[in-house]
């Protein structure tokens, strides 16, 4: 599993405990030392050897069918295999003694100008600010940006999880893979822990293939000519045929490039769509965007209404706060909005109703002096 | 390690009137109080801790700093369930080690920031009951603080305190070296000798207000000469 793969340590010593209990899988562990068996001197006991090949969901668990069934058949363990993978239900797993991290507004849209981003940057953990400066947007890879919500250290582990197998198969494939797949990828790897107090909500916000458009324009334009293509996207298509395949290509490609916004969740979900906030905030920040996202914002414009649902999401939600994050994703890539205090926010736009009273007054004080005039 | 303690607030013992009959759990997690702070500065790191081991109403030890020094440049400070701050820091030891022997150089502290994330993950279902501070000097010699909650989420600061007093610290803390709430105030960069004193003083305001802060002071001054240690005794009632 990708996640076994990263946090539990495979050095390269241990190729032969591991192949080896691979081949015996429903052995019940009553001898877990194996330091006994290894032929390679390099061999030393590591504290975390019995451990590494079981499932975290595993570890630590009380395994009521494995000591009912020790108790009643103590002589012949590998009598029946135990299905040591499914994960337990919740009221098993040990209560832990202190809280995780929870709490925030985060919200992605897309308009004419590629997707938006942003997000507060406050952590919080039951009632406690553990950090007001966490950065809930993180970047996955050069056109993908995926914000976090839930449980902090999840999400920061499964970004980075995805980020790596991303990697590997831009690195297989010798393509990105596109804001779908990352998703379904995403969702997948989150499956075998539904059901356990895992946390993640993502919204996963990209720009497919914006190399594609410039490969299109260079090939219909040399249609006809015998020029050597660069395998992009992994088609082949040789220059003979350049000219049929053109308007289908063209279409397709289309239809693969473009801004992309999925939201992920742990709990199994994942849609497509145009506009998602997450968070305990998201409600407040929907009703600004409702009012304010059209396709045809400019950047400018898009990043205003963006600020503002984290400002009023901040404003009244309490698990919300401290500084907006604001990423913009177009197809050159992703670019960052300075972070900005919503302190100075909130002292602006007090300042600006407290002029606007002003003008009101001023107004309103000369025209009942002009109509007392002619009397 | 108790295995009474019901689950409310860790390390506070439940109150004694009869609220009804209470279903006693085994628990493997104990609160073993501490407090541990970390300040980077431009050329220099303070990793400081008090040495006091509770449990419940009872002290086990005035002198168990929290404090474990990882290489020449970096130190950890866990606050917690000793048992797991114990295990972990061996762990820790021990992947270095064997860092160091494939590689053939020592881990800078960005690195182990990032391996103590995914060790800290690898128990995400059954976590190290351990509040970690890492500070140390970073590639260019600048400080680093690194600080983590206990399943694995980490960020670079400048300054944090974890454990018992991290609550009311980290507003002094907030207040003293970023600056923070404070109007018209000139931002003057922290010396060493400043940050060591506010550390102190710092510190000694923790063990007044907080049952399982007191008895010594220890603290780690790491600049690129080496490791620096003081220590310094606290109210011990």
């Amino acid at each position: 599993m990708a996640l076994e793969d990263l946090c539990h340590f495979r050095d390269i010593f241990q190729e032969d405990i591991t192949t080896e209990r691979f081949s015996m899988p429903f052995e019940l562990k009553e001898a877990g030392l194996s330091f006994t068996n290894n032929r390679n001197l390099l061999h030393f006991y590591i504290p975390e050897v019995e451990y590494l090949d079981e499932s975290p969901i595993q570890f630590g668990q009380i395994n009521l069918m494995q000591s009912a069934s020790a108790i009643s058949s103590q002589e012949s363990p590998s009598a029946f295999p135990l299905p040591t993978n499914l994960p337990f239900t919740s009221s098993q797993t040990v209560p832990l003694p202190f809280p995780m991290a929870h709490g925030t507004t985060t919200l992605a849209f897309m308009f004419q100008g590629g997707v938006l981003a942003a997000a507060d940057t406050r952590s919080s953990c039951s009632g406690l600010v553990a950090c007001p400066a966490s950065q809930k947007i993180l970047p996955i890879h050069s056109h993908l940006v995926g914000t976090t919500s839930g449980t902090s250290a999840d999400c920061m582990l499964w970004k980075r999880i995805l980020a790596r197998e991303l990697r590997l198969y831009q690195l297989r494939h010798s393509r990105r893979l596109s804001t779908r797949g990352a998703a379904k990828l995403l969702s997948h790897m989150l499956h075998p822990f539904k059901g356990t107090e895992l946390c993640v909500a993502a919204t996963l916000c990209g720009w497919d293939g914006g190399e594609l458009e410039d490969e299109c324009h260079d090939h219909e334009e040399s249609a006809g000519t015998t020029k050597t293509q660069k395998p992009d996207l992994g088609m082949t298509v040789g220059p003979s045929q350049g000219s049929s395949f053109t308007p289908q290509d063209s279409s397709r490609k289309a239809r693969l490039s473009g801004p992309r916004l999925f939201y992920v969740c742990s709990d199994g979900t994942r849609l497509e769509g145009m506009l998602f906030s997450v968070g305990s905030g998201s409600p407040y920040a929907y009703s600004i965007l409702d009012q304010g996202v059209r396709w045809g914002l400019t950047v400018e414009e898009a990043t205003s209404v963006a600020r503002e649902a984290v400002y009023r999401a901040t404003h009244r939600d309490a698990y919300s706060g401290n500084f907006v994050d604001v990423f913009h994703i177009t197809s050159k890539g992703w670019t960052r909005r300075k972070r900005e205090d919503l302190k100075e926010e909130y002292y602006r736009e007090k300042e600006r109703q407290r002029l606007e009273r002003k003008t009101q007054h001023d107004i309103l004080r000369a025209n009942t002096s002009s109509r007392h005039k002619p009397s | 390690m108790l295995s009474a303690q019901t689950f409310g607030d860790p390390g506070k013992m439940k109150d004694y009137h009869y609220t009804g009959p209470v279903e006693h759990r085994f628990s493997p997690y104990a609160f073993n109080g501490g407090t541990v702070l970390a300040v980077a500065g431009d050329d220099f790191a303070i990793v400081a801790s008090d040495t006091r081991l509770s449990e419940g109403y009872s002290i086990h030890s005035r002198d168990s700093p929290k404090c474990y020094k990882l290489t020449d440049t970096t130190v950890i400070g866990c606050s917690g369930f000793h048992g797991d701050c114990l295990t972990l820091t061996k762990i820790i030891d021990a992947r270095l080690k064997m860092y160091k022997h494939s590689n053939n150089k020592t881990m800078t502290s960005g690195a182990i920031a990032a391996m103590l994330s995914t060790i800290l993950y690898g128990r995400r279902f059954f976590p190290y009951y351990v509040y970690n501070i890492i500070g140390g000097l970073d590639e260019e010699g600048k400080g680093a603080v690194y600080s983590f909650d206990p399943v694995g989420s980490y960020q670079r600061d400048t300054y944090k305190a974890g454990g018992s007093a991290s609550a009311m610290l980290q507003p002094l803390l907030d207040n003293q070296i970023g600056f923070k709430n404070m109007e018209g105030v000139q931002h003057v960069p922290l010396t060493k000798e400043k940050a060591v004193q506010l550390v102190k003083d710092v510190f000694i305001s923790a063990a007044e207000r907080d049952v399982y802060t007191g008895d010594a002071l220890r603290i780690c001054v790491i600049t690129k000469k080496g490791i620096d240690e003081q220590t310094l005794p606290l109210r011990k009632d």
